[in-house]
């Protein structure tokens, strides 16, 4: 169909630094995740953020707090850059009464719609029909809400995409696809798995408009999810946005990465969203040093507070399980 | 009292929590366009005319997407009244109903709700393996979906009319045998079970079992079509002076087991009848239930009388067969009574 717009402007301040404080915190959240996991403190399995955080942030300083996002198995950076306070965040992964999801949930279903985020549908696609309801429903309801749902490039070969991606641009619906392509599903290659080039090419099929964002690059993201979330929110339907991003990190806990060589992640490594944008700041003297350095400090006591909380917070009662099932 | 059949008790129920609730809406395939059918079974003809496209919206067939669009849909603030056209495209969708719908509000924490109906015609009606499958039982392995089967026309209006207002996910399944036989969709060999429904709002509430006939000597359990088989059957043991009870259980989840455990008291034996395959299914669950709870109180074994554990078959003559029947039920309850 046709390549949306996508708005070259630069940011103000206010969004740049905001922005570099969301990646920063969406960065550390995961490296800390890593050591409690390695530690033996949390239960489960963890699919780290690590590399992708400028998709997040990127998409959600684009939308408003009214706006809704659904995420992934991987939804640490969705939480962290839809604003959920990061002490409920972690507690959840502690599996504490104190979480996001009360401890039902556990790392694959952050979530909480107080901040505008669906629990994290851990299906992979499972979430894409799902969008397309909710916007259904903020359109039925005549609000000027826009729903952004996130999903990897492994999504995009499953039924539901299709379906839910094709119902949204049939009914002109307030939806935005962010696909962040990170080059793997699991262990796959997507080369081996998807003939066209881009996952973007995919939207002519649904004649919907899409875009290509450097999704290393948080003033790309965030102007192509800019466009696409203005124009959803005029009523002129979705947009698939395709962010090319790369995990730094295997796919989920006890993942050795023999399918990927190891100069591959170096050199994505190289384009990192966080130095790059630090970098930007300084050098176009939008911030000094020092101001991110402060900034940087406050997010590791933010850190380190709710790693306090989530240890300090109370295990659910094991009975516990039989609740919430149904409403009362 | 006026009487209606299924179909209209339904219609009419669909129409009226749409008037009361601006948040409920139809959503499906085929329900609303102009020179359809309104839907598969004709529930939702002319609903469109009242509502306009707005609110009785055609889909593409693409079931995973209705499902997935009714869910998000529910969670935003909407009461959507979703259907499929057969039960069996149920199997199409399984993902959004089993792994989004029914665990989204235990995986939040309580948090969030889904207020959905899905609306599903089931039984075998000669259309073979793949549109006649009787699915409900399957569900209730599923926690987190409230399951209702009605029977009549009295019971179907109650029933969607308390599953809309109802806050969680209700599969809402309809057997193609007890729409009516009238109009053009009438089925050969369906049952016309016009029944009275008052003019005046009523509601069913969810486990809540219906005594469709008293008896002291066998207690014969029964859902949809089979509730009329076991009628059929009662009537026929009674010329034989064996008086059975005969539950119709509405709902099976939640289920009223306090109405079964009541009549396994009074009568000793129990007939389970289901068009479902009897393996691992609702007639097991019902089975294993008395024997853990009610088991003092048995003076016989247990029956089931279900539908083999094969597919559907097409040619009448094995789909008769497959099928639970008055004469297979008759047999059943003269041998527990009689031993």
């Amino acid at each position: 169909m046709f390549t949306a717009q996508k708005p070259d402007k630069i940011p103000s301040r206010e969004i740049l630094l905001r922005m570099y404080q969301l990646m920063f915190k969406a960065r550390r959240f995961e490296e800390t995740v890593s050591l409690l996991f390695t530690n033996g403190e949390l239960p489960g399995t963890v699919h780290l953020y690590t590399g992708q955080e400028a998709v997040a942030v990127g998409v959600c300083s684009a939308l408003g707090a009214d706006d809704w996002i659904t995420s992934t198995h991987r939804p640490h950076g969705h939480a962290v850059a839809k604003g959920l306070p990061i002490r409920f965040l972690m507690a959840e992964l502690f599996g504490r009464t104190t979480g996001c999801c009360g401890g039902y949930g556990g790392s694959m279903h952050l979530g909480d719609l107080d901040y505008g985020m669906l629990p994290a549908i851990a299906i992979v696609a499972g979430a894409i029909p799902i969008a397309t309801g909710i916007a259904l429903a903020f359109k039925m309801q005549k609000t000027n809400k826009v729903v952004a749902c996130f999903f990897g490039d492994g999504a995009v070969n499953e039924g539901s995409f299709h379906e839910g991606v094709n119902m949204a641009a049939i009914w002109n619906l307030p939806a935005v696809f962010v696909c962040e392509n990170n080059l793997y599903g699991a262990s796959t290659h997507i080369s081996k798995v998807m003939k066209a080039e881009n996952v973007a090419d995919r939207a002519s099929a649904y004649g919907i408009p899409s875009v290509i964002a450097d999704g290393m690059d948080v003033i790309d993201v965030y102007n192509a999810a800019y466009g696409a979330v203005d124009r959803a929110r005029m009523g002129k339907g979705p947009t698939l946005v395709e962010c090319k991003t790369y995990r730094y990190v295997g796919h989920s806990r006890s993942d050795p990465q023999l399918y990927r060589p190891k100069d591959e992640v170096e050199a994505w490594k190289q384009k990192d969203p966080i130095v790059r944008l630090k970098k930007f700041l300084t050098e176009k003297k939008i911030a000094a040093a020092l101001e991110i350095e402060q900034l940087e400090k406050l997010v590791e006591e933010e850190i380190e507070d709710a790693v306090d909380f989530a240890r300090r917070s109370p295990h659910p009662s094991p009975e516990d399980a039989i609740l919430n099932v149904f409403t009362e | 009292m006026r009487t209606l059949t299924i179909v209209e008790a339904l219609r009419e129920a669909i129409s009226e929590e749409m008037l009361r609730d601006e948040r409920v809406f139809c959503i499906g395939e085929d329900i609303g366009t102009p020179g359809g059918w309104g839907g598969a079974f004709t529930v939702t003809k002319g609903l469109e005319e009242e509502f306009s496209h707005e609110r009785i919206i055609d889909t593409p067939i693409s079931e995973t997407g209705i499902a997935g669009a009714a869910i998000g849909a529910a969670i935003a603030g909407m009461r959507p009244i979703a259907d499929v056209q057969y039960g069996d495209f149920l199997f199409c969708m399984m993902d959004q109903l089993a792994n989004q719908a029914a665990k989204l509000r235990y995986m939040s924490g309580g948090k969030l709700k889904v207020p959905l109906v899905m609306r599903a015609p089931v039984g075998a009606t000669t259309r073979a393996a793949q549109h006649s499958q009787s699915l409900e039982g399957l569900f209730i392995h599923i926690p987190g979906i409230k399951i209702a089967v009605p029977a009549t026309a009295y019971d179907a209006k109650g029933l969607l009319k308390t599953a809309v207002r109802d806050d969680n996910p209700v599969l809402f399944f309809e057997h193609k045998l007890l729409y009516g036989a009238k109009g053009n969709r009438a089925e050969p060999g369906a049952l016309s079970p016009v029944g009275k429904v008052p003019e005046e709002e009523y509601l069913i509430p969810f486990g809540s079992a219906a005594i469709r006939r008293e008896g002291r000597d066998i207690t014969i359990i029964g859902k949809l079509i089979t509730v009329y088989r076991a009628m059929e059957a009662a009537k026929i043991l009674a010329e034989e002076g064996i008086e059975a009870e005969v539950i119709d259980p509405r709902t099976l989840v939640p289920f009223d087991w306090e109405t079964v455990l009541t009549s396994l008291k009074k009568t000793g034996r129990l007939v389970i009848v289901d068009e479902e395959p009897g393996v691992g299914g609702w007639a097991a669950e019902v089975a294993a239930m008395a024997v853990e709870h009610a088991f003092c109180y048995l003076d016989a074994p247990v029956t089931r009388v279900t539908a083999p554990c094969t597919p559907v078959p097409f040619a009448p003559e094995m789909e008769q067969f497959y099928l639970p029947n008055t004469e297979k039920i008759v047999d059943a309850a003269r041998r527990l009574v009689r031993g």
